[in-house]
């Protein structure tokens, strides 16, 4: 992930939220997003992560971080108790996606998910040519050391939305440091997705 | 202010102190920022009122005529130091075990006059496990000989008893890799020649600690304060949900993972009853081989969090900006 993908991806999800909103950013890593969330829309932020640094660093940051693996569920959180719940760049790292966005789309009114498309151009170069597992600047590790366990493009995931019966409200692709608008599943890094289901 | 464990006392800081790694100039509780306050806990033995002290009534030691206290008793007597010192708003509260609970307790009695607090591998309530190994270390010292009810005072102490409690105690503070990682089956060399004796170091060292801590404590005083933490239930009558409600206080669980004496999921249920009152409220889950002792020994991953937590507290880092 580039830094200047990021900032687009931050820019796109911090429009979508309303102010003051209650947000759960599950994967919340070393709590950017929360802070810039904070500081923007005068959210009520909480986190959910896993590493011990990135803790410290939400910590120290005074946000409200709760240490735990997203696998064992949200069994804290009552039925729709929270205005946002954001998967961003956590998905293709749990062991089971499913069971996560399910757990989002309980607890929250609407559900933000963003993750690297796998099929973007230079990932089907990398196979079709090369012969070669893609590492790209969306997908930066090699085969034997990733955190990243599920591999899905942008026409998977809206598949899967279908077959579960959600909304999609809004969706936003991006590559580089620019929004995606023809043919996303091939010329975009990242996907980001609005949802609600009722 | 620091609230201290069971076996624990005022003297925190400074050489010896049980918490001498965190709290001092540049530490993690810095004390070149922060005004550290540690006061021994009412019940206690070292230095606040206990059932060894003279009663000036009868100008004997109380013993069992000292009346049982509670979790709250402690933190009111907390408070009316604070109320003496002047103090109207503390940064945070902070304790591990027994002083995590003095730590809740404060949240509940007092939350307007806390920033924050900061509660270690605790628990809302005490279960059966918790309160049946309590029960075996209060036998052990009621079924020594020189007990005598507690009216023991300027006679022979039941350092047996007490000695074998703390043994007792000492077991559930650690874990089974912590133990095997200190001692494995390594023997002892400097043993007398009997059938029954210390062979293995894991013996050798709870015998010391048994010993060490009869120099130290006060039997009757052991008895009150498992009690008191036994006792210990803020869910009494109450719903998770209500017990913080109005807490503008911003709270660190901590816990630790080997910790099977307090087990995480009692923490992730004091977050969680945060949560569900509204109280901004983070919770750490502290990677230890330590057991329920790690809260005095992970002096360095505490220190991150809680050197961070008190930073942003002080400058209204995060959400209340």
């Amino acid at each position: 992930m580039t830094k200047q993908t990021q900032v687009i991806e931050h820019k796109v999800i911090s429009r979508w939220i309303n102010s003051g909103a209650n947000v759960l950013d599950l994967g919340c890593g070393d709590g950017e997003l929360l802070s810039l969330l904070i500081r923007n829309k005068h959210v009520h932020a909480q986190g959910v992560e896993l590493s011990d640094q990135a803790i410290n660093t939400c910590v120290a940051a005074g946000l409200n971080v709760y240490q735990q693996d997203i696998d064992t569920g949200l069994t804290e959180y009552a039925d729709k108790s929270i205005d946002f719940v954001i998967l961003n760049q956590t998905l293709q790292q749990v062991r089971k996606p499913d069971l996560a966005i399910k757990e989002a789309l309980r607890v929250g009114k609407k559900v933000i998910v963003g993750f690297p498309n796998f099929c973007y151009i230079t990932d089907r170069f990398s196979i079709f040519f090369r012969g070669k597992v893609p590492v790209t600047s969306s997908l930066p590790y090699e085969w034997y050391d990733t955190p990243n366990l599920h591999f899905l493009s942008i026409t998977d995931f809206k598949e899967y939305c279908s077959k579960i019966n959600v909304t999609i409200e809004d969706q936003i692709f991006i590559s580089k440091n620019h929004t995606v608008k023809i043919l996303p599943n091939l010329f975009a890094e990242v996907g980001l997705f609005l949802l609600s289901k009722h | 202010m620091v609230l201290h464990a069971l076996s624990g006392d005022s003297h925190t800081a400074d050489q010896g102190g049980w918490w001498e790694n965190l709290i001092g100039p540049g530490k993690g509780i810095d004390t070149d920022k922060y005004f550290v306050i540690c006061s021994n806990v009412i019940g206690g033995c070292r230095g606040s009122t206990g059932p060894s002290s003279v009663n000036p009534l009868t100008g004997k030691p109380y013993g069992l005529s000292f009346p049982l206290i509670s979790i709250h008793d402690m933190v009111e007597a907390q408070r009316h130091l604070v109320d003496f010192l002047g103090i109207e708003k503390l940064l945070s509260v902070v304790g591990g075990s027994m002083g995590g609970m003095q730590v809740l307790q404060w949240m509940v009695s007092y939350p307007k006059r806390i920033r924050s607090a900061i509660p270690i591998a605790t628990t809302l309530k005490h279960t059966p496990q918790q309160i049946a190994f309590n029960e075996v270390g209060r036998q052990a010292v009621m079924s020594d000989p020189d007990w005598k009810n507690g009216a023991y005072y300027g006679h022979s102490s039941p350092a047996k008893g007490l000695a074998l409690a703390r043994m007792i105690g000492h077991i559930t503070y650690m874990s089974d890799i912590s133990m095997t990682e200190k001692f494995g089956r390594k023997i002892r060399h400097d043993k007398e020649p009997f059938k029954f004796s210390a062979d293995f170091e894991v013996e050798g060292y709870l015998h010391y600690r048994g010993d060490n801590f009869v120099k130290r404590f006060d039997a009757n005083s052991y008895l009150y304060l498992t009690k008191a933490i036994d006792n210990f239930n803020l869910l009494n009558g109450h719903g998770l949900a209500n017990i913080f409600e109005g807490l503008k206080a911003k709270v660190l669980v901590l816990a630790f993972k080997s910790d099977w004496l307090y087990p995480t999921y009692q923490s992730q249920e004091i977050v969680k009853a945060c949560k569900l009152s509204g109280v901004e409220a983070s919770y750490c889950e502290i990677n230890s081989t330590y057991g329920h002792d790690a809260f005095l020994l992970e002096i360095t991953k505490e220190t991150q969090l809680i050197e961070g937590f008190l930073k942003a507290v002080s400058n209204g880092n995060g959400q209340h900006q």
